[in-house]
């Protein structure tokens, strides 16, 4: 079988409507989390020009508490068809909840899917605080009790020493940084708009733990956002203009997930392999795109998924990693142009793929001329992670 | 900080080199790591080895990861590797850490046991530069829970040092 005849998503859905909640510092929604959840799909909806009782399935990631059937019988929908959880990974699952949709779509198990994520933290328990409890087992029991214990304190060895084997520079995190607070100060949807960064104040920053700095590491927020997706044929009915789905892709390589920091190939963002199944899928080479969306949890995390996406070498990492090559419109490879879990909103990841809807339909704060191509990359570093590619109907 | 015992490559530390209240680590229910929490307790360093296959694994899992025998088993090495990766914490993420930073965490490879890895503290001063590829001797630092029961963690410190 040649790769055009290979079982595919490619074009095979859209997304036609997209939407979000005001987003908000952590906590401070006035609203409970459902709430946002059901705000963002009805405004995702409104978006699509479609009735929401037409929804016939929910897809989310990160152990979201939206219940489907709650969100159903709260919307009346009709008919539940299609509720799918991506298992595992936390906010590396942002991708695959799309794919997940989309081939739910493809396969005709639904014809309308909401991918969806609600945040509101404040009302339940924080990802950068540790739980307090007496006694730990299982993997944790290896870690914890040397005080390794939140995301930030997991990921910086992995960073480190891809710094350290590559003898890429703290700089490459910085720039990363000050791409996604120059692109929020564009964007008034952004929890840090009118809050600029710069080179000294990354530099005098607190450590968080080396090598992140205070702003190397992602916000925590309250919002909720959604993405309707239909089938490519039913899209052409609906008033807005469609993105295309080309590509999903999720995974992780050979024994991620063993304990104890024992992954083989331990200094990664766990993308390698992803990366190539998405390529072939879209059928799209990486100098191809004209923006990239990569998910910050940690800076470190999206300098590895940009080089194991092939964006560039990890040898020219410090030479690429530049503010003026990450920024919109006129750099080399505009990076989190609405300013990402940095600076626009933690949530989880989604957010990233609604800017990257809003560049192909050319309604970005921060937009890059004729943008026809572009790449969402899920949470890295974790397993499994996801990565998807969208296009406009010329990038077909 | 640490006490050597100068009989073996491995010394001892009644030192907690972060203040108490973290989780005590404890066996898991279903068995798979209490053969590893009782021997630290003795000072001794236990890793999965597969007697089939010799391949060697960590952390401990049901299963040889290479040969599927369900008969892997954890064999006595020497608590000596050298640096992979490091970290210093200085924002404390639980309680007990509010006043201990800032703090180095190691990821310790052991050359003499396939290269697998171990996660621990990296004793002495904090704000001494570690060096990936140093070599590494293990510290056992005894300690009771909450509840006096004892358990065992093991830490790291330079082999020069």
């Amino acid at each position: 079988m040649n790769a055009h005849d290979a079982p595919t998503l490619r074009g095979k859905t859209a997304v036609v409507g997209i939407g979000e909640t005001e987003y908000f510092r952590h906590g401070k929604s006035p609203d409970a989390e459902f709430k946002l959840a059901l705000r963002a799909t009805l405004n995702a909806c409104e978006d699509a020009g479609i009735d929401p009782r037409r929804i016939d399935g929910f897809s989310s990631y990160g152990n979201d508490r939206s219940d489907p059937s709650r969100m159903a019988a709260a919307l009346g929908i009709r008919e539940l068809r299609f509720s799918c959880m991506q298992w595992g990974g936390g906010g590396g699952g942002v991708s695959a909840a799309v794919g997940n949709a989309a081939a739910a779509l493809a396969t005709g198990m639904a014809d309308c899917v909401v991918v969806m994520r609600a945040l509101a933290q404040g009302q339940y328990q924080r990802y950068g605080r540790g739980q307090v409890e007496q006694t730990i087992s299982g993997e944790y029991a290896l870690t914890v009790p040397y005080g390794l214990i939140s995301p930030a304190q997991r990921f910086a060895m992995k960073v480190r020493r891809f710094m350290h084997d590559h003898g890429i520079g703290q700089e490459a995190l910085r720039a990363i940084a000050l791409a996604s607070y120059h692109h929020a100060q564009r964007n008034p949807r952004a929890v840090m708009f009118g809050k600029p960064l710069t080179e000294e104040k990354y530099d005098q920053s607190r450590w968080i733990t080396e090598p992140f700095h205070l702003f190397d590491c992602c916000m925590e927020n309250d919002g909720a956002a959604a993405m309707i997706l239909v089938r490519a044929e039913e899209a052409a009915d609906l008033p807005g203009m469609p993105v295309y789905l080309l590509a999903a892709a999720a995974g992780s390589d050979h024994r991620c997930a063993a304990w104890s920091h024992n992954a083989p190939g331990y200094a990664s963002s766990s993308f390698p392999g992803v990366a190539r199944n998405l390529y072939r899928m879209a059928r799209v080479e990486p100098a191809d795109f004209d923006f990239v969306q990569s998910y910050e949890n940690f800076t470190g995390g999206v300098l590895m998924a940009l080089i194991e996406h092939g964006l560039f070498s990890a040898e020219a990492a410090n030479d690429f990693l530049k503010p003026e090559n990450l920024i919109a419109p006129g750099g080399a490879l505009p990076l989190n142009t609405s300013g990402g879990n940095l600076a626009e909103c933690y949530m989880h990841g989604l957010e990233l793929h609604l800017e990257a809807v809003r560049q192909l339909r050319g309604t970005s704060t921060a937009q890059i001329d004729n943008a026809r191509l572009g790449l969402v990359i899920g949470g890295p570093m974790v397993t499994p992670v996801s990565s998807a590619i969208y296009g406009t109907g010329t990038a077909l | 900080m640490t006490t050597s015992t100068n009989t073996t490559s491995a010394n001892t530390t009644a030192t907690r080199y972060l203040p108490p209240g973290l989780p005590a680590p404890v066996a898991d229910a279903d068995g798979l790591t209490a053969p590893y929490w009782d021997a630290l307790r003795g000072e001794r360093l236990l890793v999965q080895r597969c007697p089939r296959c010799h391949a060697w694994q960590w952390g401990p899992e049901w299963l040889c990861h290479r040969c599927h025998s369900l008969e892997i088993a954890y064999v006595e090495v020497a608590p000596a590797g050298v640096l992979y990766s490091w970290q210093r914490v200085w924002h404390p993420v639980h309680p007990a850490l509010d006043q201990a930073g800032p703090y180095l965490i190691g990821l310790v490879e052991l050359p003499d046991a396939g290269r697998v890895r171990m996660v621990g503290n990296i004793l002495g001063d904090p704000l001494r530069p570690p060096r990936i590829g140093e070599p590494m001797r293990g510290v056992f630092e005894h300690a009771v829970d909450a509840r006096q029961r004892p358990y065992t963690l093991l830490h790291w410190e330079p082999a020069a040092g």
